[in-house]
């Protein structure tokens, strides 16, 4: 057998044509992989690069301080607390994060539950991510941590900022709080500080109406990170703008003390500079402690809140909407004179027939108030007297006098969810519930029942306007940033300045004079008198039976079926500069007028502290404005002289 | 030139001889390209030698040895050895099977004392060797014979079949296209090359349905749409783009590479190291390196047809080829143009059992050139 045949040379042949043909197969691989590689590099190669440096660089947000709020000498309500906290960074623990955790436990205070924590919040989170551990540490603890750092490893001391309110409940109406961002208002807010980890918003009062300003504007600092997040270097950062504060007219002194006085009851109360409509105090007791709601408020804490009978998370002082009660016959009266009723003299038998109706006063028992002129009608809250007032008015004129006094409409007061109350009108009530308007409504509206609602903050209002005779509105806050906020003027009201000066009259003797709803809980004080009128908001009808029967003392009475007591005022009496509202919820006392008693405490404290004399931490708006009204009394000792 | 009778051919070289007719020129391409791939490990750890450089460094080197001693080894030695290698191949791959240890989920190690032995690498190479050594004798007639042909495809499918199964389906494919080309280079007549193409092409539907595991699946379906999922499954292919076309024409820059540098690649510094280079070396760098890849291949085809025994043109134009396969599904894969197949890049990707059996598959190369002159009867089984 030869050792090559012929058959060699045939499939050397194919072998080599073959060889060949694979060779160029391999060439045309090579083509597509360098064609491949000119698509990616050459052609879409601007592409991909902005591909891998949006990849490599990191827009990290930099949370700027929120603004400070102040009152207006410039004492801080709320502020940035230096957090010390501890963090864990579990890829450093080189003794296991546990041994970590018990070590820091031996240095301070560590719960078990808190350990537990820190070890889920640690399994959840990639390695390198530091967990806090402890947060608010005292500067003892903090230091503690400090020096035995060599020890701990994986331990990061840091310094993070948070809200603080000082004054905890006292202020939390006026103040509102801070807390995390909810979803929704991540949807419909695109400032990117909205989803930064740990970021607080304002969402009460005025940390919610001014939370643009507080809030600044988000600094940035840009990194380059790893594929799993981690930060390699800083490229370069924006330091951001940090919140403006806002400073109030608020005198935080009086408004703890307003605070403090109603506590312990359900009520509201206003002070304001009857002259411009500057808030000093604006309390609604009972509140609660923002600094739970910045932390995250609790189960328990939540439900207390919520379902208390005294409605803690409800500002009453600008949502609570009361009947007005006799407080309503001061615009009632005003706009009486103003009517041809200014020596209208009525005679008080105690009750009063309309159609098959009986009207009652509060003297029904006594035989009525007898001749009742005007001022004494306010002096006495004679319910006869404004009835007949009521009747000869109407109801759209009682509506028209009520608008112009700050009634039925918001009053713009700078805090979210403020109510509008309600003053009926004939219009209102066809429309609403499609039948036309009694008389005896009429009667009945005239002393602040039936439809009538008020907030506090509108009684307030009305005190100051009565006071001042011009349409001065609330206001709290004075400047945000370094701008002062503009108020325009406030306009005189269309009243005269007899109705006026005869209401005042009526008011000042209501306190001062014996026999006035208020003198049991007048200012002896010489110079610091105060005038006002007392009102009662019925929560419940008054049956014939009980007429009949003699009616049940209010004490007796479960606490939620009590009247309210209201009650406005200003003062001084001669020169009025502070006017004040009280709602007192189911604290109706005829005796002891509780409500008086606490305008009394909180007018007085005012007065004597001197509010308004003294120098602010900003310069005054409007300062043409604040002109006090001409004296239209020589004081308060008068009416007891004269032997009202 | 007349052929020498194979009595009057050289029948050994001396030692001396045969190292100065190495092809040095093929051993220095082979090294730029070895010292290319160290670099870039070198530059993937951050501008470190460790944990891969080094290393890779230590087993280019070893693998130079084991290149220089195949190549002084007589071509027909290697004949002779032939089909123990094969033998102990498939051992060493059923042993993966009942003892290696798991890994990427996928059964695909044995341990060697120290060593981490990839028996599917070490298959490549003995397949070439074995089924160079069936066909040496065959003429084209014969080849096409139903019963070579069997026994051929039963020598590709078997090793094939416990590859898969470990799994791993891109080794599988290079085992089966190394088979499929040396029958198509020993003459494979058309009539049944044309039929086995449809069959399949029909048989793809098939596969997807019943043989491919569902990690498989889902490569292939990244591979088709991976923007749908770039977090993902695609995730791999996506950043490999990004990595690549961010390269440019000229390239980041040694060590500068933000993507695997940040770690964006994965397994940046096994099979995805092409991207790295296509990243810090743009275009230019990138066609470099395919024109070396290329050079190398076109040695190979050379040294192929120069042999003058059946055994060494297959034995060479099955290693070249297999290297080539590498190149090819590597490149195809990170560049996104097949799925995602686990396949490294020869002589650049960090792995030992890669690096010592290339580089043994350019020794056997070597013997081919350094024994070119060497011719083998048909019937002869080489000798030891």
């Amino acid at each position: 057998m030869p050792l090559f045949d012929k058959k060699d040379k045939s499939r050397y042949a194919t072998f080599s044509r073959r060889s060949l043909a694979m060779g160029g197969g391999m060439a045309l691989v090579f083509a597509v992989l360098g064609g491949r590689l000119y698509q990616l590099q050459i052609r879409d190669g601007e592409e991909y690069k902005t591909e891998a440096e949006d990849n490599r660089i990191n827009e990290r947000l930099l949370a700027p301080p929120r603004g400070r709020i102040f009152d207006r000498f410039g004492v801080e309500l709320a502020n940035n607390r230096r957090n010390y906290r501890v963090l864990l960074v579990a890829e450093q623990a080189t003794d296991g994060v546990a041994e970590a955790l018990d070590t820091i436990g031996e240095v301070i205070q560590l719960t078990d539950v808190q350990k537990k924590r820190v070890m889920t919040e640690l399994a959840q989170n990639k390695k390198f991510v530091p967990v806090p551990v402890a947060e608010n540490l005292t500067w003892e603890e903090f230091s503690r941590i400090n020096l035995h750092l060599p020890y701990l490893p994986g331990v990061q001391p840091d310094v993070s900022e948070t809200r603080d309110y000082p004054y905890g409940p006292e202020m939390v109406h006026v103040l509102g709080y801070v807390a995390s961002v909810s979803e929704q208002e991540l949807a419909h807010d695109d400032d990117p500080l909205m989803s930064l980890p740990g970021m607080r918003i304002g969402k009460r009062g005025i940390e919610k109406e001014f939370d643009k300003q507080l809030r600044g504007r988000a600094g940035a600092s840009r990194v380059e990170v790893n594929a799993y997040g981690r930060v390699i270097r800083e490229l370069g950062k924006d330091p951001g703008v940090p919140g403006q504060d806002v400073w109030l007219s608020l005198d935080g002194e009086l408004q703890r003390f307003a605070d403090q006085r109603l506590s312990g009851e359900s009520a509201a109360c206003v002070v304001m500079d009857a002259t411009n409509g500057d808030v000093l105090a604006l309390s609604s007791t009972p509140g609660f402690d923002p600094n739970w709601f910045n932390v995250g408020v609790t189960g328990p804490q939540w439900r207390e809140l919520a379902t208390s009978e005294y409605k803690p998370l409800l500002n009453k002082a600008i949502a609570g909407t009361y009947p007005p009660g006799s407080t309503f016959k001061t615009a009632m009266a005003l706009a009486a004179v103003d009517n041809g009723m200014d020596d209208l003299v009525v005679d008080c038998t105690g009750s009063i027939r309309l159609g098959d109706h009986t009207f009652y006063c509060d003297a029904w028992r006594i035989g009525g108030h007898g001749h009742v002129s005007l001022t004494r009608g306010i002096q006495v809250s004679c319910d006869i007297y404004f009835y007949e007032v009521a009747r000869r008015l109407g109801i759209d004129k009682m509506a028209e006098a009520a608008n112009a006094l700050g009634l039925g409409s918001p009053t713009g007061i700078e805090l979210p969810g403020e109510l509008g109350g309600l003053i009926p009108t004939r219009a209102w009530k066809m429309k609403r519930f499609g039948v036309p308007w009694q008389q005896g409504e009429t009667l009945v509206n005239g002393i602040g029942q039936g439809y009538v609602l008020a907030t506090p903050i509108q009684l307030c209002t009305l005190a100051a306007r009565l006071a001042t005779g011009k349409a001065v509105s609330p206001r709290l806050a004075h400047q945000v940033g370094g701008a002062l906020q503009s108020h325009p003027l406030a306009a005189p009201l269309p009243f005269s300045d007899k109705a006026f000066a005869m209401v005042r009259e009526g008011m000042g003797m209501a306190v001062n004079a014996p026999g006035g709803t208020a003198y049991g809980s007048r200012i002896l004080q010489p110079g610091f008198e105060m005038a006002g009128k007392t009102g009662t908001a019925q929560v419940r009808r008054i049956t014939r039976e009980e007429r009949q029967s003699g009616l049940t003392p209010q004490s007796q009475l479960p606490w939620a079926q009590r009247e309210h007591a209201l009650f406005i005022a200003f003062a001084p009496l001669d020169n009025p500069r502070y006017a004040a509202s009280i709602v007192l919820e189911h604290g109706g006392n005829a005796h002891t007028e509780p409500q008086v008693q606490f305008a009394r405490d909180i007018l007085t404290f005012a007065q004597t502290r001197d509010t308004l004399g003294k120098q602010t931490a900003y310069p005054p708006i409007n300062a043409a404005a604040a002109v006090p009204p001409t004296p239209t009394t020589n004081g308060g000792q008068k009416f007891a002289k004269a032997g009202y | 030139m007349a052929l020498r009778p194979y009595a009057v051919a050289k029948r050994t070289l001396g030692m001396a001889d045969k190292l100065l007719d190495v092809n040095w020129g093929l051993v220095l391409l082979i090294s730029i390209i070895a010292s290319a791939g160290i670099a870039m490990l070198y530059s993937v750890a951050g501008g470190h030698w460790n944990p891969w450089a080094l290393s890779q460094l230590s087993k280019f080197v070893l693998g130079f040895l084991i290149m220089v001693v195949a190549a002084s080894i007589d071509v027909r030695v290697w004949m002779s050895l032939a089909y123990p290698a094969y033998g102990l191949a498939l051992l060493l791959l059923v042993a993966v099977d009942v003892a290696g240890h798991v890994g990427l989920g996928a059964q695909r190690w044995i341990m060697l004392g120290p060593l981490e032995l990839q028996p599917s690498e070490l298959m490549k190479i003995s397949l070439v060797l074995a089924l160079a050594r069936f066909l040496h004798g065959k003429s084209v007639e014969e080849v096409s014979k139903p019963l070579n042909l069997g026994i051929a495809l039963v020598m590709i499918g078997v090793p094939a079949l416990f590859v898969v199964i470990e799994p791993n389906l891109g080794t599988t494919l290079i085992i089966v296209m190394d088979g499929i080309s040396l029958l198509f280079l020993a003459g494979l007549s058309w009539y049944w090359i044309i039929p086995a193409v449809s069959a399949i092409v029909t048989a793809i539907p098939l596969a997807w349905r019943f043989v491919l595991h569902d990690y498989q699946k889902a490569r292939v379906m990244t591979f088709l749409n991976p923007e749908a999922d770039a977090l993902g499954a695609g995730w791999n292919i996506t950043q490999a783009k990004i990595a690549i076309g961010s390269g440019g024409l000229s390239g980041k820059g040694f060590l500068q590479g933000t993507q695997s540098r940040l770690n964006f690649l994965p397994e940046k510094q096994t099979d995805f190291i092409w991207t790295s280079l296509c990243e810090e070396f743009g275009f230019v760098g990138a066609v470099a390196m395919l024109v070396l890849f290329a050079t190398v291949i076109f040695y190979g085809v050379q040294i192929a047809m120069s042999a003058r025994s059946q055994f060494a043109r297959l034995l060479s134009m099955g290693v070249t080829l297999n290297f080539f396969f590498y190149i090819m599904v590597n490149g195809l894969m990170v560049m996104g143009l097949i799925p995602v197949v686990g396949i490294p890049m020869p002589l650049l990707s960090y792995g030992g059992t890669a690096m010592l059996t290339v580089m043994f598959g350019f020794g056997l190369l070597l013997s081919v050139h350094v024994h070119r002159q060497v011719e083998i009867p048909r019937h002869s089984g080489g000798i030891i």
